[in-house]
């Protein structure tokens, strides 16, 4: 009975099942894969082994910062050092989590906690690529989308360290221009939603983005000048929305 | 295929400093309801995030000069992205043409 009532329940929100979300998150498994990849290849050549690799997936889940970290093994950096600055790298998910969080709201704190724990870079960009649409969005799809992305990125990880042996330059394939070229694609899309009247408004907020991310560049790492040029532009944004 | 102990408290501690910025925004959101300006200025979150990323990946911060440096072949590699992406409407296509514009660039020039 119970069951019965769980697969029309199902049914009802066909639009909005996991799958979908499965189904949303395949244009960027590729950046995932090559990104997850080169981690794995680049954490091998850092001197850390297969296994950490996979855990340094598993359980920080961050392109950049496992980057990073890899980086900061291979010259012993102190641990503070290496937590610290992956926090700072990390930070920029503050925003993006607030930013889709008013819309999980209805669901338990445990429901929200895994939701939250799977938000990358990626996931948000689509995520917000459907808010900003003004489509529905719910905790199945949401996790669709995480759960796929979750699971290619630590696979692709793992298996770019078993590689490494055989393929040391990933550069050389230009896979990891692939996450920029998402950046790219998820603002194109976004932008093609929003209204004529807005556009102008948005393209100014662009600019406005690009010579404050050139500017805090003269003092600041780009992970800083990530999250103060966002801060300010957006606040200039509400400011200046009519 | 070992794990070092010093390694694993390393990741323990990035993961917890990761986890705190992505899980705190959902557990706050929950127990208070935001006012209309704080929603209005999250709207603007995703715009101006992906271009920082974007610009990002141009910009680099170089220690031993004063002005930030331009990753040239970033760039150029950026442009046609742009116009596939454009011209597409398509994640997917825009992603894998970016790859082969960046191979290209990096093997045949």
């Amino acid at each position: 009975m119970a069951h019965a009532e769980k697969a029309s329940d199902m049914i009802e929100k066909e639009e909005l099942s996991f799958f979908q979300g499965v189904k949303d998150c395949i244009p960027t498994l590729l950046g995932y894969i090559s990104i997850g990849l080169a981690a794995g290849m680049i954490g091998v050549a850092s001197g850390l082994s297969v296994l950490e690799i996979g855990l340094m997936s598993l359980l920080v889940y961050a392109g950049a910062a496992q980057f990073i970290m890899s980086g900061m093994f291979a010259v012993s950096s102190p641990a503070t050092a290496i937590i610290f600055t992956t926090f700072i790298v990390n930070l920029r998910h503050f925003l993006m989590c607030a930013t889709l969080a008013p819309h999980f709201s209805r669901y338990s704190a445990w429901r929200n906690i895994g939701i939250g724990a799977l938000v990358t870079d990626e996931s948000f960009g689509v995520a917000a690529g459907r808010i900003f649409n003004g489509k529905p969005i719910n905790d199945h799809w949401m996790n669709g989308l995480n759960v796929t992305a979750y699971v290619t990125w630590i696979a692709s990880c793992v298996t770019g360290a078993l590689l490494s042996k055989w393929i040391s330059d990933p550069e050389k394939f230009g896979l990891d221009f692939a996450l920029t070229a998402m950046f790219v694609a998820l603002l194109v899309l976004q932008l093609g939603s929003v209204k004529a009247s807005k556009l102008k408004h948005y393209l100014t907020l662009i600019t406005l983005m690009i010579v404050a991310m050139y500017l805090f560049s003269f003092f600041l790492s780009t992970d800083i000048a990530v999250i103060l040029s966002t801060v300010i532009v957006a606040t200039i944004g509400v400011v200046t929305d009519r | 295929m070992s794990v070092q102990l010093s390694v694993l408290l390393v990741i323990i501690g990035c993961s917890i400093v990761t986890m705190i910025p992505r899980i705190a925004p959902f557990l706050i959101v929950r127990n208070i309801t935001l006012p209309e300006p704080v929603m209005k200025w999250l709207s603007f979150i995703p715009i101006c995030i992906l271009t920082a990323l974007v610009a990002g990946s141009v910009i680099e911060n170089e220690p031993a000069s004063f002005f930030p440096d331009i990753n040239r072949q970033v760039l150029a590699a950026l442009l046609p992205t742009l116009l596939i992406a454009l011209w597409t409407k398509s994640l997917l296509a825009t992603v894998i043409s970016g790859i082969i514009i960046m191979a290209l660039l990096r093997n045949f020039l």
